[in-house]
């Protein structure tokens, strides 16, 4: 149920953040959107991971190395968007900075004026 | 619980079309932090308590402090620009 | 007009790539057969408390190694589109002199500051008992230093402090993984150190003094990022 939940609302925040980059005009809005997109795709493998009734998956005094096995979530998925989300932080800055050189280029923020990348 | 889960998704997902339609850029920039700081309590609660401080420190802290920074460079120059052409027209597409 | 139907299109036509997705899964009952040993055999081979550190540091390590690299590309990257600027190009007039932190902003800063380091080092020391690690603590460290950028705009980061402590961090978490190659089992292997009781704070082989250089490294790599993005005046 909540690996569906959260699945859904993944593929929502996706859909948003296409329509969003598809859409918009403004250059800072695109990049947004693209962020938008990164959080529904983290959280489609965050639930894709999701295991019945699970916790966190750290051994203490409540969840001893026997109990582990049916009790704690994947790491792999974790493991995996904690890389993600990292990355993400750096592209979207590399983004950023290509969109404050395409304004001190081109004086807009507007990409239907940037008449180059049309076709 | 479900509730919870289905109460913070609705609240993403009007964030994030909110952070898309609106006009004013810092307003969308903060709205998405929103949206990115509702996807760490989702993480806290799908049990991955690592994914959600990393999601909160940097989707939604540290991405809109570079997302701010970028604009407000930008506005930066849109004014020195606007200073230098300052006898064509006063409708620019500042905001 | 045929613009919106083809977007319209577009957008159905990727949820409907998304849609088995979401009709095959069901809330899982037990783990997959690797996930299963990277759980019931991770604490013992390993020694961390923090499965996922384990995955990240040790089974995934290669991985991680990967990871960080592309963030050194990516801050490359913005360090050249930005950083190359020179200071002082844009005639600023004296009316845009800008304003310094209120008393409330510099005081709540100078006070936060230390705490905020202290924590960064803590999260990236404890990578293997509790939540967190070293880019969590990386980008605590990295928010501090934002945090001075807000109380006084026109602060100078040092880059070739930064520099020279993103390569060192970087060299030192390559040659731990030769090290691992050497006296333990493979590329990146924690296990030439002693794993130690499980929980204590020196434990899991080198799994701690893994995750902290990679916690400088990305400290580092963010702060001169975030440096290269602010505007000049």
């Amino acid at each position: 149920m909540i690996t569906q939940l959260l699945i859904i609302l993944g593929a929502a925040l996706i859909l948003v953040g296409f329509w969003g980059v598809l859409t918009r005009k403004h250059i800072v809005k695109i990049i947004i959107s693209f962020s938008i997109l990164d959080t529904g795709i983290h959280l489609i493998m965050v639930g894709i991971g999701y295991i019945k009734d699970g916790s966190a998956p750290i051994i203490d005094q409540e969840m001893p190395v026997s109990r582990l096995a049916g009790n704690v979530v994947d790491p792999i998925p974790s493991a995996l968007v904690l890389t993600a989300i990292v990355i993400g932080v750096a592209v979207t800055a590399l983004m950023l900075s290509y969109a404050v050189q395409l304004y001190t280029f081109y004086k807009t923020v507007s990409i239907e004026q940037i008449k180059e990348l049309k076709w | 619980m479900i509730v919870v889960y289905i109460l913070l998704g609705l609240m993403m997902l009007i964030a994030a079309v909110a952070a898309i339609q609106m006009r004013n850029i810092v307003s969308a920039i903060i709205t998405a932090g929103v949206v990115s700081l509702i996807g760490s309590i989702l993480f806290l609660l799908a049990g991955a308590p690592d994914v959600a401080m990393t999601e909160a420190a940097i989707g939604s802290a540290l991405t809109t402090v570079i997302f701010l920074f970028a604009w407000s460079r930008i506005t930066e120059q849109m004014k020195t620009d606007k200073k230098s052409s300052e006898h064509d027209s006063e409708g620019g597409s500042n905001d | 007009m045929i613009k919106r139907i083809i977007i319209i299109i577009t957008l159905i036509g990727l949820s409907f790539v998304l849609l088995p997705l979401f009709l095959n899964m069901e809330d899982a009952e037990r783990l997959s057969e690797l996930s299963q040993t990277y759980v019931t055999e991770g604490a013992e081979e390993l020694g961390t408390a923090n499965l996922v550190t384990a995955v990240v540091v040790s089974y995934r390590g290669l991985d991680t190694l990967g990871e960080v690299a592309v963030l050194f590309a990516a801050t490359a990257g913005v360090t050249l589109l930005l950083g190359t600027k020179k200071k002082g190009g844009s005639v600023t007039d004296l009316l845009e002199e800008r304003r310094g932190g209120s008393e409330l902003l510099n005081t709540g800063a100078a006070l936060l500051f230390p705490v905020l380091l202290l924590f960064g080092a803590y999260i990236f020391v404890h990578g293997h008992l509790t939540p967190g690690g070293g880019f969590q603590g990386g980008v605590v460290i990295a928010s501090a230093f934002v945090l001075l950028l807000f109380i006084e705009s026109d602060r100078e980061f040092s880059h070739s402090v930064l520099h020279s402590l993103e390569a060192l961090s970087g060299a030192a978490y390559v040659l731990i993984g030769l090290i691992g190659l050497w006296f333990a089992a493979g590329f990146l292997d924690p296990r030439f150190l002693p794993s130690g009781e499980i929980g204590r704070l020196l434990s899991a082989g080198a799994i701690p003094l893994i995750y902290s250089l990679i916690g400088i490294k990305v400290g580092s790599e963010l702060i001169g990022v975030v440096d290269s993005l602010r505007r000049r005046s």
